[in-house]
């Protein structure tokens, strides 16, 4: 038995990594070991693949590139910020979509260079692996760009866009047919590398077009669909190479991104098909053109800190409302220490986390998982909704369209039907806001004119860091 | 169809399968720890990368299979090591003041 013999079986073992590690994240107790165990998983797939006869002549290409990318990964990895995590996360995957695409077009390149006409199942895949892989990427780069605050994250639409993305997609597929009927007839008339180089780059401008129209508050979807994407485009080019690792965790990774696609566009009462085509911004426009709020005699109550303060020290049940406005501010820690102080007076502190708090799903949790918030404090919305009649204080910190009770009540709303935290169903509502300016949905919140609801204006973490020294003082 | 392309659909088959099966039990709390663990999983394709760096001879060849092993690596190290600093935050600690 010779060495290269057991790569296979050092494959299959890192697919069964692969597969514990995932399973390892059903609890925060196990967590930390499966990823290790996956980690570990990993690096014996990439030491035995060096024994692959594959490798022979590249063994310098792979150590620069492994050296290269390992010291940027890791770099990124260690100084990235908590509330920076989506888009580092997507440019990670980014970088898988592209190492695919360029893993098919390497591919295709041996066939071609063999002179046989190439296989039609391994043409399909390196193709599909090479589209996918390529959307991914540039999409990914978008995300980031727009999440980083280097693009304007806002939906960005214009005249005929359907038709133009639609035009991409149908030009890609039309050239794709081209290369695998050449592929079938064995009869190639266009250069295959000029057509491999059209659908590259039509792929890539494909992915811009697709995540540009997106707007901020969707990119909990993006992200997800987008992680779904390398996964596929991943097990793409595991078919392309014959190489079952590759097929099982694409996968894998394939059906996480799917699941969590779906739950995010639940969460936002939105088909992923609205997502990703429908004009979130024209219904906006046709949402403010309802009952504008405020006009109707209702107005807002403003409070100071000092206010916010009793109002919280003479409750038994508080609930906190984090949205990404704290993570903007940094307000988590903040928030941890006030939640301390109140429950140093007997007062019960939880969190209701909505599903697309945040930028990306689970965004909250790790945010304030940052602050040492223990994790059985965190509440999802079903467990927590129930408890908000019970709540003498809702504090709402920099969440808008999640509390908005028109989800529920006004069918004109474009939110309408979105599952909301039933926030107004409290005692008393604190609401920490920068100012009166719509969230990204860009419409109006009736829970602001709510009488039971008082604004305390200021950056979160300012105006949570006040009424933490209120508290002490009183105290 | 040949053969290994049978036995890679049985594969994709049943591991569409048990991802979901597995995917499907992780807590909300966890998804951003799943999705970042989940990306440096399908950093895997680092194997492809490897595989094929030195497919084509001549300068485009190397420099593509560079730019592949790069972006491979990039994912498994950053998205195994990003995850790992997450979930460390998810272990339960007995307070410890932060700032």
């Amino acid at each position: 038995m010779t060495v290269a013999t057991l790569i296979p079986v050092a494959y299959l073992i890192a697919a069964i990594t692969f597969i514990l590690g995932l399973k390892g994240l059903s609890s925060p107790t196990t967590a930390v070991q499966g990823n290790r165990i996956a980690a570990a998983g990993m690096l014996i797939a990439v030491i035995a693949t060096f024994f692959s006869q594959d490798v022979n002549g590249g063994l310098p290409v792979i150590l620069a590139g492994i050296l290269v990318g390992g010291a940027a990964g890791f770099y990124g990895a260690r100084v990235v910020k908590m509330t920076a995590m989506p888009q580092m996360v997507a440019l990670f995957n980014g970088a898988g979509g592209g190492a695919a695409a360029l893993v098919a077009i390497l591919e295709f390149a041996r066939e071609l260079a063999t002179g046989r006409p190439p296989d039609l199942g391994v043409s399909v895949t390196t193709l599909l692996a090479l589209i996918i892989g390529a959307v991914s990427f540039s999409g990914s780069a978008v995300a980031f760009g727009k999440l980083q605050g280097l693009i304007t994250p806002k939906a960005f639409r214009y005249a005929g866009q359907q038709l133009v993305t639609g035009g991409i997609a149908a030009a890609t597929v039309v050239l794709s047919l081209v290369l695998v009927a050449a592929a079938i007839t064995g009869t190639i008339t266009v250069d295959p590398i000029l057509l491999i180089a059209a659908i590259t780059i039509l792929a890539l401008v494909f992915g811009v077009a697709l995540v540009m129209p997106i707007g901020g508050a969707d990119m909990p979807v993006v992200i997800s669909l987008l992680n779904a994407y390398t996964g596929l485009a991943v097990a793409m080019a595991g078919f392309t190479l014959a190489n079952q690792l590759l097929v099982v965790a694409g996968t894998l990774v394939g059906a996480s991104g799917t699941i969590l696609t779906r739950l995010m566009s639940k969460a936002m009462n939105r088909s992923l098909a609205n997502v990703l085509f429908g004009a979130f911004g024209a219904a906006t426009a046709a949402g403010a053109a309802g009952p504008a709020a405020g006009d109707d005699g209702r107005s807002i109550r403003s409070i100071g800190p000092e206010d916010a303060a009793i109002l919280l020290s003479y409750a038994q049940n508080v609930i906190v409302v984090p949205g990404y406005g704290l993570a903007v501010a940094q307000a988590q820690h903040s928030v941890r220490e006030l939640a301390d102080l109140l429950e140093s007076k007997g007062i019960n502190v939880k969190y209701a986390i909505h599903p697309v708090a945040g930028r990306m799903p689970g965004h909250m949790n790790v945010l304030l998982a940052e602050a040492n918030v223990p994790y059985d404090k965190l509440f999802d919305m079903d467990q927590i909704n129930p408890e908000f009649q019970r709540a003498d204080v809702a504090l709402v910190i920099g969440a808008n369209d999640v509390t908005n009770p028109a989800a529920r009540s006004n069918p004109g709303s474009p939110i309408y039907g979105m599952p909301i935290l039933d926030v107004d169903k409290a005692q008393n509502i604190i609401v920490i806001k920068r100012s009166m300016k719509p969230g990204f949905a860009g419409i109006d919140n009736d829970l602001y004119l709510d009488p039971k609801t008082a604004m305390l204006f200021g950056d979160a973490k300012d105006a949570v860091g006040k009424v933490v020294q209120e508290l002490k003082k009183a105290a | 169809m040949s053969g290994d392309a049978i036995v890679a659909a049985y594969v994709f088959i049943l591991a569409i399968f048990v991802g979901f099966e597995v995917v499907s039990k992780v807590p909300s709390t966890l998804h951003t720890p799943l999705m970042s663990g989940a990306n440096a999983i399908h950093g895997i394709v680092i194997v492809g990368a490897m595989l094929v760096a030195s497919a084509i001879p001549g300068p485009l060849g190397t420099i593509l299979g560079f730019l592949a092993v790069v972006l491979g690596t990039a994912n498994v190290v950053g998205g195994f090591v990003v995850t790992d600093r997450m979930l460390a935050m998810f272990k339960q600690r007995p307070t410890r003041k932060t700032e």
